[in-house]
């Protein structure tokens, strides 16, 4: 698999928010650790998903919540699936 | 929203005695603003019912940010509806609490613009807090805030907002300039400072001397406390005028030396600085004999925190001494190497104290590439836990 683009992955991120939503609260490195496991070490780094998450969030679709430590969450408005 | 004041007899109890009042100053504002009026409703019913009424968290902050508000809200809005959403903002103060009084009054006129009036100044994060907006007023408040140059501070599991003591803009006894050092890592770290990434919250203070006073080496994840290497300034002369004027050096010095590493004859103090521990008890109690040495810098301890989810914790040396010149870097990479390994490993809501305690201290320097030295202290002339593998080895082989 070659290395994907930070779109790619900000993309793959989203949708293991929307997928665990309401079951598990992800944090940023939740999703970092995803992100190796299904793309490979070899091709994601930690530096490439912290701008994948800052895309996912500067572009409204995740945004913080905070619930005993801070997580990744959908916006209210997306809060079942959308 | 009543118009009409509350009677709230339990608050009135707090504005007894000489003492500041924070009862008198809502009360003060809530003359013409309703949230504050409604605080004091809420807060007299709290206290009647033994239990607080508000409630903390959720989804509320600026876009882009994971940091600096707080959500908070009332569990009896339609009895409070003024204070149904009361968030809290963590704006980031300047370096050592300096302001001009024209910023003091910008600041107090966008919070009157946008939310209850009502302000902490300053919380004991450090930060400027403003208490009360309500939902809608948090992105025209923020964009208010960074027209005027301020930005939000930190909260969650983000680095918090650094903080320093006023160092060598007002004090002699700074080692290094903490202001300086404090707005660098500031400016460093704002993606962290506002993208939350870690395991739980990492503080940054810094105290240009051991008297510590923003209390790093009991608050702060990294600790910077100025110190220095070589030798106590003294000037006998002061000294001899603090004894002519009262001062019972013997006593209130010499003795109270926790190493007793110093000597009066009567005529002469002399210290055995090898055996200093950098108290600086004698330089406080003789601020005009006594000075720092002169080859001053930093020392860096790691992983302090207040009891809020398990006991309390001092932070441990980790760098004996670091010359303080910017760009810090040394300081940076430090940070950095315990970010990526706490950052992988830590569980939610671990300090990096605790990580150290779980994983425990020798595993924890190999992993950020640090070799131990006997420096690193929990506190003076304790065992830190570490083994000496290379000399374990060797008595092995021997």
């Amino acid at each position: 698999m070659g290395q994907p683009t930070v779109d790619e992955v900000a993309n793959a991120m989203f949708d293991l928010v929307k997928a665990t939503h309401g079951k598990k609260n992800l944090k940023a490195m939740d999703l970092t650790k995803a992100m190796i496991e299904k793309f490979g070490a070899d091709a994601v780094d930690k530096k490439l998903c912290k701008l994948a998450i800052r895309q996912l969030i500067d572009s409204g679709r995740c945004i913080y919540s905070y619930f005993g430590g801070s997580f990744i969450t959908l916006p209210p408005e997306n809060e079942g699936g959308g | 929203m009543s118009e009409k004041k509350r009677a709230t007899p339990l608050l009135d109890e707090l504005k007894k005695g000489p003492w500041p009042s924070f009862v008198r100053e809502i009360e003060k504002s809530a003359e013409t603003n309703a949230m504050a009026r409604d605080t004091l409703g809420q807060v007299e019913r709290s206290y009647e019912d033994k239990i607080s009424h508000w409630k903390h968290g959720g989804l509320v902050g600026v876009m882009g940010y994971g940091g600096g508000i707080i959500g908070r809200y009332s569990d009896l809005p339609e009895e409070y509806p003024e204070v149904a959403a009361f968030h809290t903002y963590r704006v980031n103060q300047p370096s050592g609490w300096f302001y001009t009084s024209d910023i003091l009054r910008t600041l107090c006129d966008i919070w009157e613009r946008h939310g209850s009036g009502l302000t902490n100044m300053h919380g004991s994060t450090g930060d400027i807090i403003f208490l009360g907006s309500k939902t809608e007023e948090l992105e025209p408040c923020f964009r208010d805030l960074t027209e005027h140059g301020f930005d939000l501070g930190g909260s969650g599991s983000d680095v918090r907002t650094p903080s320093a003591c006023v160092g060598p803009a007002r004090c002699e006894w700074a080692c290094y300039d903490t202001l300086d050092a404090c707005n660098d890592i500031t400016h460093t770290y704002q993606d962290e400072l506002h993208r939350p990434a870690f395991p739980y919250k990492f503080k940054f203070k810094f105290s240009g001397c051991p008297n510590d006073c923003v209390a790093s080496i009991a608050r702060s994840d990294m600790s910077v406390i100025g110190v220095w290497k070589d030798n106590i300034q003294i000037d006998q002369e002061k000294v001899r005028e603090y004894a002519a004027n009262g001062t019972d050096i013997e006593h209130e010095v010499c003795q109270m030396c926790p190493t007793q590493c110093m000597a009066w004859d009567g005529t002469k103090l002399t210290i055995d600085n090898a055996n200093c521990v950098k108290c600086m008890h004698c330089i406080n109690v003789m601020p005009k004999a006594l000075r720092p040495g002169k080859e001053r810098g930093a020392t860096i301890l790691i992983g302090a925190k207040a009891p809020i989810i398990g006991g309390a914790l001092l932070a441990t040396v980790f760098v004996p001494f670091l010359e303080m010149k910017p760009p810090y870097d040394d300081i940076k990479e430090l940070a950095e190497a315990i970010w990526d390994f706490w950052g992988e490993y830590g569980k939610n809501r671990e300090r990096v104290g605790e990580f150290i305690q779980r994983v425990g201290l020798g595993n924890f320097l190999e992993e950020i590439g640090l070799d131990p030295i006997p420096e690193m202290v929990a506190h003076p002339r304790t065992n830190p836990y570490i083994f000496f593998e290379d000399e374990l080895e060797e008595e092995e082989d021997a």
